[in-house]
């Protein structure tokens, strides 16, 4: 540094771009820029003549096409006769849903293994071993192939839950484990839900406000209050009073079905051998309440019927007077001066339902009907992700916990802190800036992972836009780099998450 | 205080009780079992539940285990003697599918009487680690380190002996070019030319030196197309080969990206960002659908080499993230020291940092080759018979369709020894540093 001083101010040679300190590494950049330019060059060439020597062009026009293939499990409106663009967005959905789904899980698992690894109990703390180093040293894509053949070759088959046979459900008979996938009760959102979201809304933020309430008489006074208890309370009371006031209220509604061409006072049975007898069709709106306590009605009355969805009340009305349907459900508080003409209301009448009531699935004809589906692939994909993943995270738990030094709890015991509050306070606090960034590339990994859904069949963003669209449209190469860039920009937000945090809890050395 | 004590009060005992054991339940194996066991309620019922878990899983696999039958030609055989011996229904392993198909498990599709040549490689190849891994070893053995990679080439695919020497020979000859300019030149000339001349080199006249060399001594050994390569063999090769070439680039982005220079910090950080960014699989479907677009029309390589290739930039951005790792570790004050003796950039790095640096990341390094070995079996995908594409195609024949378990267990086990011992080598390093340090 002190050399600079007395260089000689003579003119510029050359030779000074290679032995002068001060220009040399400008000269080596300008090589490096010069090389890397020349070999994207390279490469840029390269493709336009291997491409218009296969007679392709460079466009992104295939996303408009219609795609023509189903994928079978969506989170969104999709068909076969919907465009490539839409089927990517079906891929990225499974893509994020299952890495939601695993990083809950894989956190879940992670600490507790992490956290009973510590365990003074030889034989908890030896069982975790085994499992950590097994998921550790074996590669997650044979975990994923081993849990999808024990979910598909040694779980029973749906016609094993008929009487006779030797599978039963369990829970209640709300969960049946079939080797067509795990059916679990589904939800239906009734008259109320968006009430009953409110008020679990508003006591969120009841929750922030108490807490932080809290912690100001805490620091004013110095008297503690109950801040777990309130926020328990804070969460469950108001929504479960709710949903108990919306029960007694909406939930004992009862709605008339309206059936085209039925005489007054008639019973479904009559309906159905009378003016119903070359068909039932039922207008409801999907995912409603109504609609399930009708499919219910009509289920106890052995009817066979098709579902006609409808978006509204107003729909339903509509699509009954052009004939598409001969029963309807109107959501509750339709005026019945709009009943379509030619509806009269059957004997029989629905519950307007509670804000949110859970279907079962039921043994239909060959499979389970109604309630959840979750198939194989999303199961054992879940699964394997989550335990191989924990594996890792309850190492970093671990290594955080034990980064934590024993004089910090020491300490806290000396100043007559609970060991509880010991842990909240002064251990845990250090012990996630410890945990917390490994965990979160574990996340990343995790999402990436995810690609490994080939292996099961399970449709995330690979299959659908790097697997079945390249292989129709044959744009190989539009289409991976699309496929690149969302796991690239998936990983960017991730990790500048991760540096957001990493800043905020650093130690601040001033 | 005491003296007093002993003095005025008259029942203060003056002789000490003889020394008796603890009483039975407070010593030996009963005192660990209550300490570690049952030593509170939640205790107690850990200890309840994970015996429960372990019984539940040993009663479940230990009689199909044992029971396994290891003399069968085929899966319904095996059904046959299973239910002769031991009634209909009862659960056994059939173990006989690894007798009968343990070599297509560990070489693939290799001919059978050449399983000594991949055999004699990872001899060589374990052998030549040994200096690297075990400071013990004499210094000399390195330069067998550096020669094995032809050798196990050579020995791998056969073919003639000449091939690989040629490749070798453009190693010296860029070395031999920096040594004769570096004095005459200046260093960055130096460098440049020894970095071009021997792509230069392999590009135009490796292949017809080693055509020339055949024609005058012909020395070469049958060749194996990479097409018959598969099993455990695969895993090992494109592992091994990934974790060696990988290194050196490993270590070159990871200086890039500690550098001042800002394109050249761009350029690594973009690199590593881009790579670690995408998963393995997306970049195993490139190399197999794209490689061709970015290549000269008409170029079409090895399959198994465009895998390595792909894999060596993946592992590449990783061991640079750990090279970093090790790199921001060090004090400022090695960096300062290095300064303060006017040695250069590249001699600095060379004798000062890069030692210690490499030292402290090499668990990581160890670490990233376990996961790079590990993610081995995704070539399966793009049609390499890795062990699991094998145990696909072993299912698939007549004999032994709707086998799974016992090929799954096989396979995972062989991948947790190697995992396993490595990641043990990892804690042993880890420790033995650890203490260099205190």
């Amino acid at each position: 540094m002190t050399t600079t001083s007395d260089v000689p101010k003579a003119g510029f040679r050359p030779s000074q771009l290679i032995y002068d300190t001060r220009y040399r590494s400008l000269t080596i950049q300008v090589i490096a820029f010069i090389a890397l330019m020349l070999g994207l060059s390279w490469l840029v060439s390269n493709t336009i003549a291997n491409l218009s020597a296969l007679g392709k062009d460079f466009d992104f026009g295939f996303l408009g096409q219609r795609a023509g293939y189903d994928i079978n499990q969506r989170l969104v409106e999709y068909d076969s006769a919907s465009s490539h663009g839409r089927a990517a967005l079906v891929g990225i959905l499974n893509t994020l849903l299952i890495a939601v789904l695993g990083c809950a899980l894989a956190t879940v698992v992670g600490v507790l293994a992490g956290v009973l690894r510590l365990s003074k109990n030889w034989i908890v703390a030896n069982l975790m071993a085994v499992y950590v180093e097994g998921f550790r040293n074996i590669p997650v894509l044979l975990w994923i192939l081993l849990i999808f053949a024990l979910m598909t070759e040694s779980t029973p088959q749906p016609r094993d839950f008929r009487d006779g046979g030797d599978a039963a459900m369990i829970l209640g008979d709300s969960v049946a484990i079939t080797n067509r996938g795990v059916f679990i009760p589904a939800p239906f959102w009734g008259a109320g839900a968006g009430i009953l979201l409110a008020v679990f809304l508003v006591s969120l933020v009841g929750i922030y406000v108490w807490r932080r309430h809290a912690h100001k008489v805490q620091e004013q006074t110095g008297r503690i209050l109950p801040i777990g208890w309130g926020t328990l309370g804070l969460l469950i009371v108001p929504t479960a009073l709710a949903f108990l006031a919306l029960s007694a209220t909406t939930g004992r509604e009862r709605l008339p079905v309206y059936a085209v061409g039925a005489e007054a006072n008639m019973s479904l049975a009559d309906f159905t051998a009378g003016p119903g007898a070359q068909g039932l069709n039922v207008c409801a709106v999907p995912g409603s309440t109504e609609a399930l306590n009708l499919r219910r009605l009509m289920r106890a009355g052995e009817a066979r019927f098709n579902l006609v969805p409808v978006a509204d009340g107003a729909a339903a009305i509509a699509a009954a007077e052009a004939g598409r349907c001969n029963i309807l459900s109107l959501p509750g508080g339709t005026d019945p001066a709009t009943v379509p003409a030619g509806a009269v209301a059957l004997s029989e009448d629905i519950a307007r339902g509670l804000p949110v009531e859970f279907e079962r699935p039921v043994l239909g004809g060959f499979n389970f009907e109604g309630g959840l589906q979750l198939r194989n692939s999303l199961i054992a994909l879940w699964l394997a992700l989550s335990l191989y993943t924990g594996a890792f995270i309850a190492e970093n738990v671990r290594g955080g916990i034990l980064s934590v030094s024993k004089g910090q709890t020491e300490a806290a015991f000396a100043l007559g802190i609970k060991p509880s509050r010991t842990m909240r306070l002064v251990i845990l606090p250090q012990a996630l800036r410890v945990i917390i960034p490994p965990m979160i590339s574990q996340y990343l990994n995790l999402t990436k992972n995810s690609s490994l859904a080939i292996a099961v069949g399970y449709m995330d963003v690979r299959s659908t836009l790097g697997g079945i669209t390249i292989n129709q449209t044959g744009k190989e190469l539009e289409g991976m780099l699309l496929l690149g860039l969302f796991y690239l920009v998936t990983s960017l937000i991730i990790s500048s998450a991760m540096n957001l945090y990493n800043s905020r809890v650093k130690l601040k050395e001033r | 205080m005491s003296d007093t004590h002993a003095q005025t009060v008259s029942f203060v005992r003056e002789s000490m009780i003889p020394q008796s054991p603890p009483p039975t339940g407070n010593r030996g194996a009963v005192l660990w079992l209550r300490e570690n066991l049952f030593s509170g309620w939640l205790n107690i019922l850990l200890t309840l539940v994970s015996l429960y878990v372990i019984w539940w899983a040993l009663a479940h696999t230990m009689p199909w285990v044992f029971n396994g039958i290891w003399n069968a030609g085929s899966l319904s055989e095996c059904r046959e003697i299973r239910n002769a011996t031991m009634g209909e229904g009862s659960s056994a392993a059939c173990w006989a599918v690894l007798g009968d198909r343990w070599q297509q498990l560990m070489f693939g599709f290799y001919p059978r009487e050449l399983y000594w040549r991949p055999v004699l490689a990872l001899v060589i190849f374990l052998a030549a680690i040994a200096p690297v891994l075990f400071a013990q070893m004499p210094r000399r053995a390195l330069w067998f380190t550096a020669l094995s990679p032809f050798v196990m080439f050579w020995l791998l695919w056969g073919g003639s002996v000449w091939f690989p020497v040629s490749v070798g020979l453009g190693f010296v000859l860029g070395w031999a070019a920096w040594r004769a300019l570096a004095p005459l030149a200046g260093n960055l000339v130096a460098v440049i030319v020894a970095a071009l001349l021997p792509v230069i080199y392999w590009l135009y006249s490796a292949g017809p030196l080693a055509r020339e060399l055949e024609q005058a001594v012909a020395l070469s050994i049958e060749y194996v197309p990479s097409q018959d390569f598969g099993g455990f063999m695969l895993s090992f090769i494109i592992g091994i080969a990934g974790i060696i070439l990988s290194l050196p680039l490993g270590i070159l982005l990871a200086l890039g990206r500690q550098s001042d220079l800002f394109i050249i910090n761009k350029i690594s950080v973009g690199f590593i960002e881009i790579i670690r960014g995408v998963p393995l699989i997306v970049w195993l479907f490139t190399a197999s659908l794209l490689l061709n677009y970015f290549l000269p029309p008409g170029t079409n390589f090895d399959l198994m080499l465009r895998v390595i290739i792909m894999v060596t930039l993946f592992a590449a951005a990783y061991i640079a993230e750990v090279v970093r790792g090790g790199l921001a570790a060090l004090p400022k004050g090695q960096y300062e020291a290095a300064d303060a003796l006017g040695l250069d950039y590249w001699k600095a790095m060379r004798l000062i940092i890069l030692p210690q640096a490499l030292k402290i990341s090499i668990p990581g390094i160890v670490n990233t080759f376990i996961g790079l070995f590990k993610d081995t079996t995704l070539v399966v995908f793009i049609g390499l018979f890795d062990p699991i594409g094998l145990s696909n195609a072993i299912r698939a024949s007549v004999e032994w369709n709707g086998i799974y378990w016992e090929l799954f267990v096989f396979i995972g086990l062989l991948f947790f020894i190697c995992c396993f011992s490595m990641s043990r080598y990892s804690l042993y390093l880890e420790k033995k540093l650890q203490r260099g340090h205190k």
